[in-house]
């Protein structure tokens, strides 16, 4: 998955600024390549669980459709335990066609990390850093 | 054979059909997903009795959620 240096920090900024709660949102794009994401609300405004708001969901899918662009890839964050996927998130890991990005704020720096997850198996994706700015940031 | 749209691809269907037998025709289980019919909600409970007909555009969406235990 080929994330923008831009989006990566303010889908890390998102992860500081909701402290001590779980962050989460959407990153949309085409063909691996992520353009923006979407910050949305966490419903169970909680530090330990995450869950998307499904009207903001099917908005974000007709925002991106209109951009010509797919939903490519979620993502949430870990406050206080690292970038893996816990049993609760392999478990909740429905859609198996999309990548699952962690962001986890447990160390020093902020570590992110991206998963495949079908049928229980979880498998690793590469992220890539891509520089410039090719995408941009949606409000919630 | 009827066409209906299930997130933007055309499919084609033989109706009757409910929106629970439409979703496992596509490979999701219907307490995983959340569904808009021609743009409305539809509760997971109205599922099995909405009946599917023939140009309706279906958007499926899985929950999407998670923690740390």
């Amino acid at each position: 998955m080929v994330i923008p240096q831009s989006v990566l920090d303010a889908v890390i900024r998102q992860a500081y600024d909701e402290l001590p709660n779980e962050a989460c949102g959407l990153l949309v794009g085409l063909n691996g390549q992520v353009h923006q994401h979407y910050p949305l609300n966490n419903v169970d405004h909680s530090p330990e669980h995450f869950s998307f708001d499904p009207k903001e969901q099917f908005r974000v899918l007709k925002e991106a459709r209109a951009d010509g662009l797919k939903i490519i890839a979620n993502y949430h964050s870990h406050p206080a335990t690292p970038a893996r996927p816990s049993q609760e998130d392999i478990r909740l890991a429905y859609d198996p066609d999309i990548i699952y990005l962690i962001v986890s704020l447990a160390g020093e720096k902020p570590d992110a990390k991206a998963f495949s997850i079908r049928n229980g198996a979880v498998t690793p994706v590469e992220i890539e850093i891509k520089h410039g700015s090719i995408g941009a940031s949606a409000s919630r | 054979m009827s066409k209906i749209k299930v997130n933007e691809e055309v499919q084609e269907v033989t109706l009757p059909l409910s929106l629970t037998a439409l979703i496992q025709a596509n490979s999701a289980t219907p307490e995983m997903v959340s569904v808009q019919l021609n743009g409305e909600f539809i509760p997971q409970e109205k599922f099995p009795d909405t009946d599917l007909r023939e140009g309706d555009e279906v958007d499926i969406l899985y929950f999407m959620g998670g923690g740390t235990q």
